[in-house]
């Protein structure tokens, strides 16, 4: 046994604080190998492993800050011996007859990401080199390097691309430690996923919706609209918004137009839930859901019960423009108290929305398709939407949420407005 | 006497400066090269040290995405902070077994380097108790963070020149409620050739080695070591 200690990393320091293990008790580690971190007065230090073996025992945990020279953690050196230990099997326990294949159950050190180690061993890589292996998913510590002092070259990454055309697989790459239970002997297949991060765009997104449905009581209420009115007037003006302001008229800013009268008629849709307390907004600010290439933003039109179909609508061309071009201002996607998603435009007839956290509802508007209806009996051709408002059930009950959704139905239903 | 390579890089990412750094700091290591010192400036980029905390970020990330601020975690000490124009980012990688093996001493020195850099401004900068960093009238004027990996630094520090302090409003600096500033807001602006001049000066009498000028490769990036 080998007693690790915390070390003293200059003279005036007397502790430090443990900020992180990177192998857990068990764990094989070899010497030199970082074992701990730690952190004095916004220095981090990796402290490198002692001595080869198993790490057996870890006494300080992380976030401790103990004094120099006390004891962190003891290595067994039996085990591992210095030997590299590709499965740290004690050959005592697998019995000589059985295949070696199934020899080793024994807990393998977890694979280590293939990634973010390249550039150590192969000394500084070109802003090319390291672009050839990124658009490749190429591992670079498997690449030997001819250029000056072991360099990798571009020369060296295309001869290792034709190399691996011919033969699939890692045909040079060191035993990797896969979890080896149930993986075909034949393993050298090509690689079964690609590894990329995620934007910081996509994690933001991913945490945003996950604490969303973690927050708020999501219920869906779906009403079908029939928005022949609302079609006759934008068939008549479209040609109109065209050469004169030069924006193609949609559906949307009817239905935004038609939600701020419901928002005024139910304001505890356009509220929020702060502690025990309803927040009412006097504003009526709407989000816009807009598709970017990668994700999503929720551009906001502020005051947008000041505005008639004309002002909606160039807003709305204008927020989605300047989100898919990244102009937006941060005040620009901040303060919405009701947002709506337009998932119509991609074909769909009916979705069930997210809600966009602080808000209490959101409305989705479904594809508006002639369909065949029944009226008075008789067979008609309209034009109908699937309009789903999702609400916090936690503030909003289920009456209320089709009291509000039937608002927004009868004035699309009766168009009466002017939109100019 | 030691001898340490400086070497200004210009504008450069942060990630990419962050890959340059460990090809080089691994190179130190193995005792292939001599001290460096990387002089680089960054664009817009929040980073995050290991132990800092994300609440310190005020803004949400989209919205540093669209302000075209990158954000980047990563293995310095220290908690968060903000680089951009008009900030000289300085990156020694050095071996302190060839110095003093004290991480403490090595930070003070690197506080030092640059409150006399500044003096040679007409600034009258300081240090505050436990509040690693530079300050000026309890301003905030240059910030460190540094990572060490067998005596061997990597990051380092960041000196306001003339940067766009309103970009520090998405973060509370170093998790600190202190205010933050630079030469350019003391009436002190000089040109980022001349600081690097006198920062180069100072780290070579601080840290007693021979300061020698390298280049860097300007087609591949790569360093050109002597």
């Amino acid at each position: 046994m080998t007693d690790v200690v915390m070390p003293q990393m200059g003279e005036s320091i007397v502790e430090g604080t443990l900020t992180k293990w990177r192998k857990k008790p068990g764990e094989h580690v070899e010497r030199d190998e970082p074992l701990f971190e730690i952190s004095t007065d916004k220095v981090d230090t990796e402290i490198p492993s002692p001595a080869a073996g198993t790490l057996a025992e870890v006494l300080v945990e992380e976030g401790k800050t103990v004094g120099i020279n006390t004891v962190v953690a003891r290595i067994d050196e039996s085990g591992g011996n210095g030997a590299r230990a590709a499965a740290p099997a004690k050959p005592a326990a697998a019995p000589p007859h059985s295949p070696p294949v199934a020899a080793a159950p024994v807990p393998t050190p977890p694979p280590q990401a293939p990634v973010s180690e390249p550039a150590e061993a192969a000394g500084p890589l070109s802003p090319l080199v390291r672009k050839m292996a990124r658009e490749n998913n190429i591992d670079l510590s498997q690449i030997t390097g001819t250029g000056a002092g072991g360099r990798i070259t571009k020369q060296d990454v295309e001869a290792y691309l034709a190399g691996r055309q011919g033969t699939p697989g890692r045909a040079s790459a060191p035993p990797v430690q896969e979890p080896a239970a149930y993986v075909p002997p034949a393993a050298a297949t090509p690689a079964r996923v690609r590894v990329e991060p995620m934007s910081t765009m996509r994690m933001k997104i991913a945490e945003h919706m996950v604490m969303s449905k973690r927050t708020s009581a999501h219920v869906t209420t779906i009403h079908k609209v029939d928005m022949t009115k609302v079609a006759r007037v934008r068939e008549r003006l479209k040609a109109d918004f065209q050469t004169r302001y030069g924006l193609s008229l949609t559906y949307l800013p009817f239905v935004v137009r038609a939600a701020v009268e419901g928002l005024r008629a139910f304001p505890i849709v356009n509220a929020s839930i702060e502690g025990n307390n309803i927040l009412y907004h006097n504003e009526i600010n709407i989000g816009i859901a807009v598709a970017l290439e990668n994700g999503l933003i929720v551009p906001v039109i502020r005051n947008a019960d000041e505005k008639n179909v004309l002002g909606l609508q160039r807003a709305i061309a204008d927020l989605a423009a300047r989100a898919r071009s990244r102009q937006l201002k941060p005040d620009e996607v901040q303060g919405g108290t009701f947002s709506i998603t337009n998932f119509g435009t991609f074909g769909s007839i009916v979705a069930t929305p997210i809600i966009n956290q602080p808000q209490v509802a959101i409305l989705g508007v479904g594809s508006v398709e002639k369909t065949p209806v029944v009226i008075d009996d008789a067979i008609a051709i309209r034009s109908i939407c699937y309009l789903s408002l999702t609400f916090d059930h936690r503030l909003i009950d289920g009456s209320l949420g089709d009291q509000f959704t039937g608002k927004v139905k009868a004035v699309l239903e009766n168009w009466s407005e002017e939109v100019l | 006497m030691r001898s340490c390579h400086w070497r200004d890089l210009g504008r450069i990412n942060y990630a990419e400066a962050f890959e340059l750094q460990r090809a080089v700091a691994g190179r130190r290591k193995r005792g292939e090269i001599p001290d460096q010192f990387l002089i680089v400036e960054h664009p817009h980029t929040i980073t995050l040290g290991r132990n800092g905390h994300m609440e310190n970020l005020l803004a949400r990330e989209e919205i540093l995405e669209r302000a075209g601020v990158a954000f980047h975690p990563t293995d310095r000490g220290g908690d968060i902070t903000y680089h951009g124009p008009g900030q000289i980012v300085g990156y020694p990688i050095m071996d302190l077994r060839e110095w003093k093996r004290d991480v403490v001493a090595y930070v003070r020195s690197l506080e030092q380097v640059i409150i006399d850099a500044l003096a040679d401004f007409g600034v009258e900068a300081g240090r505050i108790p436990s509040m690693t960093g530079v300050w000026v009238d309890g301003a905030k004027i240059a910030a460190i963070g540094v990572h060490i990996s067998r005596w061997v630094t990597s990051h380092g520090f960041a000196l306001n020149v003339s940067t766009d302090l309103s970009y520090f409003q998405y973060i509370v600096p170093c998790g600190l409620v202190k205010p933050v500033t630079s030469m350019s807001v003391l009436d002190a602006g000089a040109p980022r050739e001349n600081v690097i001049e006198r920062l180069v000066f100072h780290f070579g009498r601080v840290f007693e080695c021979d300061m020698a000028q390298a280049s860097a490769n300007i087609e591949t990036g790569e360093l050109i070591y002597d």
